[in-house]
């Protein structure tokens, strides 16, 4: 009795030392980005643009490049996403077809972001000419961001109660209105959870951007969807790494960093709140 | 005997995959008159009941052979339009499955979805299918709150006035009161009686004095076949089979 005790207690301690390793580490990032970082946070940092070879001034061109490649991000992969798994949960039966589809999108979320980087630029920089620009990188980030979009919305709509649908088509409906006016507003909250978790991933990648059309430096903001722009992640990839004087711009890099990871973790606590005033509304 | 028959089946096999679930069944429907089946678990009275407006083709691998006349139209036939047939032909759950909307939303649903963009006549009709479940007097101060809010017995009676909305002339009833207390399951029994004037109706009901209380003919199905038909009062006091009389007296089930 006394054994089994001990083991049930060494066996709780372990999987609670785990999770918790888990929790430190993410505190131990957060706290030496913090600590090292909000000393350069200034409301010029965040509104002007880098000056003196970058190792003055703010990143506010940064932001604004991050902010409008993600909204392209957005107005690509969800609406597609979206669509993808209506059709797969929704009118697709399970048979061949559907399998290797799914088999792709697994697949296609493997796939290091690099790659997605070079394959942009074949496709969007070169084949569609739109240059290296806000608009190329904005779609790669899209299809970085397409598979999770449509597995995270497949799951929402299986969340959605079979009688929901039953009772519509009993009633008349078609399998469009129903979809349409039954299923995706009871699946609304898990496809706009899932959209901005993706997307907010996507906002800090870089790997794909790299070729697509970020740039180390810009004089002035993008006028145009197909100009070069400087993003928050680059930025921060140039300060720490590239630049011509490393230890001197150090703070800024932080200062980045934290500019960064405060916006990304602003867009997980807009799903999460509303995902949670949305299942207030539906389900009792 | 039935002289106006609204429904009837002919020769009526159904199979899941590789098993029979309905062995030939001839039924007939009288028009505005209730009509209960009971059987035991698993008899396929509720399969049989989903076949009158065509809600089991949306279980893969479900296949149908014979007839099912709506006012002796075949509604399996090639071209019928299975949207118009179950409009014709509403359904209500065994568990209550009001959408998670508005009361009034509940109801207009159906009326959208047909086409009718008129807003003072979907709030008639409304207001018609709500008086006539009894639910008017219950919820008119608060028909714009969620539907999820009223209790299970109004949930269905909800359900009902959904479905009466759309003027259907059948109203199929998948054991409509197993998931209710007593005193719904009187109210949604009283209901029944009244609809019965405007409406065809059948029910499905494990529950034999509600058989009893309800309807008018009573089919009683055992393994997928229709053992034994009849006006409900002749059937539950002198049946026929020797097995419809061992279920009536609770000898199984």
């Amino acid at each position: 009795m006394k054994i089994k005790q001990l083991q049930q207690y060494i066996g709780f301690g372990i999987l609670a030392a785990c999770a918790l390793f888990v929790v430190i580490i993410l505190f131990v990032i957060l706290y030496d980005i913090a600590a090292q970082g909000l000393g350069v946070i200034s409301w010029s940092f965040l509104t002007e643009a880098p000056r003196a070879g970058m190792t003055e001034g703010g990143i506010l061109p940064a932001i604004i490049g991050t902010f409008f490649v993600t909204i392209i991000t957005a107005a690509f992969s969800v609406p597609l996403g979206v669509s993808a798994a209506i059709y797969l949960s929704e009118y697709a039966q399970e048979g061949l077809l559907t399998r290797w589809i799914r088999a792709s999108i697994r697949n296609l979320a493997g796939v290091p972001s690099i790659v997605y980087g070079l394959f942009g630029v074949a496709l969007f920089v070169r084949a569609l000419s739109f240059g290296t620009s806000i608009l190329s990188a904005g779609l790669t980030l899209g299809l970085l961001t397409l598979p999770w979009i449509i597995t995270t919305a497949e799951e929402a709509f299986r969340t959605v109660p079979r009688s929901y649908r039953d009772g519509a088509l009993a009633l008349g409906a078609t399998n469009w209105q129903t979809i349409w006016r039954n299923v995706l507003p009871y699946a609304f909250p898990g496809i706009l959870t899932g959209a901005i978790l993706g997307i907010s991933r996507a906002a800090g990648e870089t790997a794909p951007i790299l070729f697509t059309g970020v740039a180390f430096f810009l004089p002035q903001l993008p006028g145009s969807l197909l100009d070069q722009f400087m993003a928050l992640p680059y930025h921060l990839y140039i300060m720490s790494t590239q630049h011509h004087a490393i230890e001197a711009v150090r703070p800024l890099a932080y200062g980045t960093a934290l500019v960064l990871i405060v916006l990304v973790f602003f867009l997980n606590l807009t799903a999460i709140i509303i995902r949670y005033r949305l299942r207030k509304k539906y389900t009792r | 005997m039935i002289t106006s028959p609204k429904v009837e089946t002919k020769n009526l096999n159904l199979y899941y995959t590789e098993n029979q679930v309905l062995h030939d069944v001839n039924i007939t429907i009288a028009e505005k008159k209730v009509t209960a089946l009971i059987g035991p678990s698993g008899c396929g009275k509720s399969t049989l009941l989903r076949c009158f407006n065509r809600l089991n083709e949306l279980i893969v691998g479900t296949r149908i052979e014979g007839e099912i006349l709506l006012d002796g139209k075949n509604i399996y036939q090639n071209g019928m339009d299975v949207v118009d047939i179950r409009r014709r032909v509403g359904l209500i759950f065994q568990k209550p499955n009001p959408f998670p909307k508005s009361i009034y939303d509940n109801i207009a649903f159906g009326l959208k979805i047909g086409g009718m963009k008129n807003k003072s006549r979907i709030s008639e009709i409304a207001e018609k299918s709500l008086i006539d479940t009894g639910l008017w007097e219950e919820v008119k101060d608060r028909l714009h709150t969620s539907a999820l809010d009223l209790s299970g017995g109004q949930q269905q009676r909800l359900c009902i006035a959904r479905a009466l909305a759309i003027e259907p002339e059948v109203i199929l009833m998948d054991e409509p009161t197993s998931a209710l207390d007593p005193a719904a399951t009187f109210k949604i029994e009283e209901l029944v009686t009244q609809l019965k004037n405007s409406y065809t109706i059948i029910i499905v009901t494990h529950n034999m004095q509600q058989a009893g209380r309800v309807s008018d003919f009573t089919g009683f199905l055992y393994l997928g076949k229709l053992i034994e038909f009849g006006n409900t009062n002749i059937l539950f006091t002198r049946p026929k089979e020797k097995l419809t009389e061992n279920y009536i007296s609770g000898r199984f089930g």
